[in-house]
């Protein structure tokens, strides 16, 4: 890629430094830094109102801060905002194209707003339909879309240049299991082609599968930050989980799970689930509690070692969880 | 690309798109197509018979009103596009590209000159049927169309401007009835002149609608004995049409591109 050529070697693709963006008393961010190195792909993850999509917009060149910098393949997206614009794809919460054009008539329209020039458009139009499955509706006027094909026709719409940074704000919101899968599928393809990648996200599965590095925020403010399997660390160590046949049992299934619980025995599903935080030994807790069961005639219909979601590790950084709103 | 030939290029992409709607979303044809003949036949055979120009056929005098009134009413179509492009995802998409901050604009407000020249076509086939002539020659007819297209231009700064600021579609079409409305029946364009009371008369004879009427009249030869008035304005109608056409566009092209820039900053 030639834009790294010309980059530093230890400089990211992506990186902001302390941005700030108030908005009356409300300060959307209140000094967030991130970086995402050439090639890797950074979640950031928060609740509504966390800041996420105002992050976003500050490092596409959409908002400007209060204060910070913002650079992206090597430029300073304040002082020079239409070469970074040249350097970012960019698709939105809100599928972002003309509902009465056509999916080709969408894509020519943004390679010629690109300067890519007439012919170049129209190839890389119908290169992006084929890619992105999308050619058996090419020629319908895109209001007609589900709201999974209207997204991958916005993401297409991102990748009309070829950008080397890409940029996509909550890319699964509101889809249906399917078409968040075809997603997950085409974002993983681009990050296969080498792309550096930043995507905010509420859903801490979508960090987990996707990210390489995941940025915890809420309030406009990084809480967290690490891989997947260290923000679980963070929490502690592994649960056991017990469901039982019957909610007899439950009793006697406590008092075992008690002897090598760390903390409380959360006991749900009218008396059937049982769960506990083990310590460092959960293998062997996880054995010794399966032997109690069998000398106890507690019968289970599944048992097993479970690590935290990020799920709990939400909660147990932020105090709530992650679904709630918080403005 | 050069600064110009980039914006000459992206202007010219985002008027493309908009012409495309012509044919996806009726209610333009409508717009465009079908209310102009209404209002040709409405005012030819309404007031036909009720009011007096003298020298001259009332249906044959009336036209270059009907014209007047639609190019300045087909301004609302600017205000109204931009206000529903800024409400739509697509806004979103031009502003992530590196394209000219003023294409958005220039692209509405060149393709409305062309659903200007389709309204005036078609007036001009319904003008012919119900008895209007043009009785001077091509070029002067020529020129009174382009006379109309130019100031339907300007006028449509002033509404793309008012657009980015209103808060929906429907407060534009309001809005711009509330003041279009006075601005073209208190014009020559329907009613003589010399037929306003005093207090109105003046009004009349300044009002800029009254002189691209005029002027297009004049050039079509459907003027009879004269304008009724002595004033400067209808005495020079193309010279004062066009006064007016390039201090609108002056005031009003800057400050659509500055409030474009302060709307989509949010």
């Amino acid at each position: 890629m030639p834009v790294s050529s010309v980059m530093a070697m230890s400089e990211p693709m992506i990186s902001a430094t302390g941005l700030v963006k108030r908005y009356k008393d409300v300060e959307a961010l209140a000094g967030l830094d991130l970086a995402v190195p050439e090639g890797k792909v950074l979640a950031l993850l928060g609740p509504n109102g966390a800041g996420k999509t105002t992050a976003v917009r500050c490092l596409t060149t959409l908002l400007k801060p209060d204060a910070g910098a913002a650079r992206v393949a090597g430029i300073d997206v304040l002082a020079d905002p239409a070469a970074a614009k040249s350097k970012i794809g960019l698709s939105g919460q809100y599928a972002a194209v003309d509902e009465h054009l056509t999916a080709y008539e969408n894509l020519v329209m943004i390679g010629r707003l690109y300067h890519l020039g007439r012919t170049r458009a129209r190839a890389r139009a119908q290169e992006l339909l084929e890619r992105f499955d999308l050619t058996e509706f090419a020629s319908r006027p895109t209001k007609t879309y589900s709201g999974g094909q209207r997204r991958r026709l916005d993401l297409a719409g991102a990748l009309v240049a070829a950008p080397p940074v890409i940029v996509l704000d909550e890319p699964t919101t509101g889809l249906d299991p399917r078409s968040r899968q075809l997603m997950w599928d085409v974002i993983r393809e681009l990050v296969g082609d080498g792309a550096t990648l930043l995507l905010t996200t509420q859903y801490l599965e979508e960090a987990d599968v996707l990210a390489d590095d995941i940025v915890v925020i809420d309030h406009g403010r990084e809480i967290a930050h690490g891989t997947a399997d260290e923000l679980k660390a963070q929490t502690g160590g592994q649960r056991i989980e017990v469901v039982l046949v019957s909610p007899a049992d439950s009793e006697a299934a406590s008092r075992v799970l008690n002897e090598v619980a760390v903390g409380e025995v959360q006991v749900s599903g009218g008396g059937r689930e049982l769960g506990a935080a083990v310590g460092d030994e959960a293998a062997g807790d996880l054995l010794r509690v399966l032997q109690a069961f069998e000398r106890d005639a507690v019968k289970v219909l599944d048992v097993g070692l479970r690590r935290p979601t990020l799920d709990d590790v939400f909660l147990s950084l932020t105090g709530h969880d992650s679904t709630e709103a918080d403005q | 690309m050069s600064t110009m030939a980039q914006a000459v290029n992206d202007g010219w992409v985002v008027a493309q798109r908009n012409l495309i709607k012509i044919v996806r979303v009726p209610e333009i044809l409508v717009f465009v197509l079908v209310s102009p003949i209404m209002f040709v036949l409405l005012f030819a055979y309404v007031f036909g018979g009720a009011i007096e120009t003298p020298g001259v056929n009332y249906r044959e005098w009336l036209i270059a009103g009907i014209f007047g009134q639609t190019i300045v009413f087909g301004a609302t179509f600017t205000g109204a596009g931009l206000a529903e492009d800024m409400q739509k995802g697509i806004i979103d998409r031009f502003r992530s590209l590196p394209m000219s901050n003023s294409a958005v604009l220039v692209g509405r407000t060149s393709s409305d000159v062309v659903y200007n020249v389709l309204s005036l076509i078609i007036m001009a086939i319904t003008g012919f049927i119900v008895g209007w002539r043009i009785r001077e020659g091509f070029l002067d007819a020529i020129a009174g169309f382009a006379l109309l297209l130019v100031f339907g231009y300007a006028i449509s700064w002033v509404m793309a401007w008012v657009g980015l600021m209103v808060p929906s579609v429907e407060v534009i079409n309001n809005a711009s009835f509330i003041v279009i409305m006075p601005l073209t029946f208190v014009s020559n364009a329907f009613v003589p002149t010399s037929s306003f009371n005093s207090v109105l008369k003046p009004v009349v004879e300044w009002n800029p609608v009254s002189a691209v009427t005029q002027a297009s009249r004049d050039l079509f030869g459907n003027t009879g004995v004269g304008p009724g008035s002595d004033a400067w304005s209808l005495q020079h109608p193309v010279a004062y049409t066009l006064f007016w056409v390039v201090g609108i566009i002056a005031m009003f092209a800057p400050l659509a591109v500055r409030q474009y820039r302060l709307t989509t900053s949010k």
